[in-house]
């Protein structure tokens, strides 16, 4: 694993009027980096092929802070995704260390108790996949404001912002009652983004979150997702739109297989 | 913070035949468990030896009760099970009819939950019982109806209704969408998760299907053969499982 930093314009940004209305409540302030990665390494031990292991990441270690978005690149199945998902404990890392920023102190990931990985979800880390996972009849403003009203937050409140997000997101307001099953895959994608956005978390995590998007509503995220870079989050993504890679990167990281 | 169930060592046998073998595991409040594996696995007995309704010959099972503080729930008497099973616990059945009093109306069937836990005033207690026929997507004007001239489906919801009505802190499920239509199990499952997240229920699910699985637990032990072969954070275990049985399992889900 070769770790290769380099600096990448962060580009123009644009701003309107209806982004700037958008609160950038931004996390605190934190001097130094949130999340610490050391030593990661991970594999797939496929049982119905003889035990076949498939080793994907050895020895990775990097660290990114408030207000850097660090790019993952390599070619396909050099473990970008793998590594992204560990990161988040979707993928269970075989040894190493990943810490984040948690409450004022450091968390391990690896080996953690389910409870405290699902806190340090809940409160800190989300994730921008490219695919939604549909739950049956429920309408896409519920969809979206979940995750802000595990947090408490006013139910209120909770679905103005839902409702804010999906307009800037372009989701026509017939379709907000309406559960997303039935919505095609480009509106399926703003709405995850919109979840994932709802919640102001100090890292985030993005497995190319403009992938099937038209030009203005990847202009739209990318917007969404600088905003949230420059008010004091902590980035990690793949981007394999060049463009887009560009506006929000300052680093990159390569993944090599 | 304590766990509010624990298990030790729970083992239990049919014969010469293992049911569960040695589970070990803490459920903390808040949390919703899984408990997935094929039929026979044991995951029936497991959680019948948690709820007290069968008794374990190895282990124990500690329950951190509002009311009576930290108990063995296998050591209490039978009338404090009991009493402890109505006020402080739920238990949603595969088949409504075993959970129901089916000779009873359906107001009847929630307002008993209402009574054990101290409930006297008969007005009262009728508004919260049609108010949770609403809850549950029952017509109000079925609270006088038996269960007995219900739909599976609405068996089914009004069994939640009865195990929820008196706000239990831990709440066991046996496959509580199992042999039901899709469209009614997803309405099911819609209701079971909004519950789940307003109430902040804990909650022990047996489930073969891991698609109710994903959609409603935090986590997962998968059970082969009476013993827990893999546990961790549901979506971990289900995207990246360790285990050859845990592959095969999610290699076997149908694609839609």
């Amino acid at each position: 694993m070769m770790n290769t930093t380099s600096s990448l314009s962060s580009g123009p940004r644009a701003s309107s009027a209806l982004m700037s209305a958008l609160e950038a409540r931004g996390p605190k302030e934190h001097d130094g980096p949130v999340l610490k990665v050391a030593g990661l390494t991970k594999s797939f031990v496929v049982h119905a092929h003889g035990d076949l292991a498939l080793p994907v990441l050895r020895d990775v270690a990097l660290a990114v802070s408030p207000g850097e978005c660090l790019a993952l690149v390599g070619p396909s199945g050099a473990g970008k995704s793998t590594l992204l998902r560990s990161l988040y404990g979707n993928y269970r890392a075989d040894t190493g260390s990943i810490r984040v920023h948690h409450d004022n102190a450091w968390t391990e990931l690896v080996g953690a108790e389910p409870r405290t990985v699902l806190d340090v979800r809940r409160r800190t880390m989300g994730f921008v996949s490219q695919f939604l996972r549909v739950i049956p009849r429920v309408a896409t403003v519920d969809v979206v404001a979940e995750p802000l009203l595990r947090l408490d937050a006013d139910p209120a409140e909770a679905r103005d912002r839902a409702e804010f997000l999906l307009a800037l997101l372009n989701i026509p307001q017939r379709l907000w009652p309406l559960p997303p099953a039935t919505f095609s895959g480009g509106e399926q994608q703003r709405v995850n983004i919109a979840r994932s956005l709802i919640v102001d978390y100090p890292i985030l995590l993005l497995d190319e979150p403009t992938a099937s998007l038209d030009a203005g509503n990847r202009d739209r995220v990318v917007e969404l997702i600088s905003q949230r870079r420059d008010a004091g989050s902590a980035l990690v993504g793949i981007f394999h739109d060049l463009g887009v890679r560009e506006l929000l990167a300052n680093r990159v990281f390569e993944v090599s297989p | 913070m304590k766990p509010l169930l624990s298990a030790k060592g729970l083992t239990r046998r049919f014969g010469a035949r293992v049911a569960c073998r040695d589970v070990d595991f803490d459920l903390w409040p808040g949390e919703v468990l899984g408990i997935v594996g094929e039929s026979g696995s044991g995951k029936t007995t497991l959680l019948n030896c948690l709820a007290g309704r069968l008794t374990p010959e190895l282990g124990s099972v500690t329950y951190d009760s509002a009311a009576y503080g930290t108990v063995d729930v296998h050591d209490l008497s039978e009338a404090r099970r009991r009493l402890l099973s109505r006020t402080e616990w739920g238990f949603v059945n595969q088949d409504a009819r075993e959970g129901l009093r089916m000779g009873v109306s359906a107001g009847a069937n929630i307002g008993e939950r209402l009574m054990a836990v101290g409930a006297r005033h008969y007005g009262d207690i009728r508004r919260t019982a049609s108010d949770w026929l609403d809850r549950v997507e029952i017509e109000r004007d079925r609270l006088d109806d038996r269960p007995t001239a219900y739909s599976g489906g609405m068996r089914q919801r009004l069994q939640i209704a009865r195990n929820l009505v008196s706000e239990p802190r831990l709440v066991f499920m046996d496959e509580p969408t199992g042999g039901l239509d899709v469209s009614v199990q997803a309405r099911i499952l819609d209701l079971l998760r909004s519950l789940v997240d307003s109430l902040h229920l804990s909650a022990v699910l047996v489930t073969h299907d891991l698609g109710v699985a994903r959609l409603l637990t935090h986590r997962l032990m998968v059970m082969q053969g009476g013993a827990v072969v893999e546990d961790g954070l549901t979506d971990q275990v289900l995207d990246d499982p360790q285990h050859a049985y845990t592959q095969m399992l999610v290699a076997s889900i149908l694609p839609v």
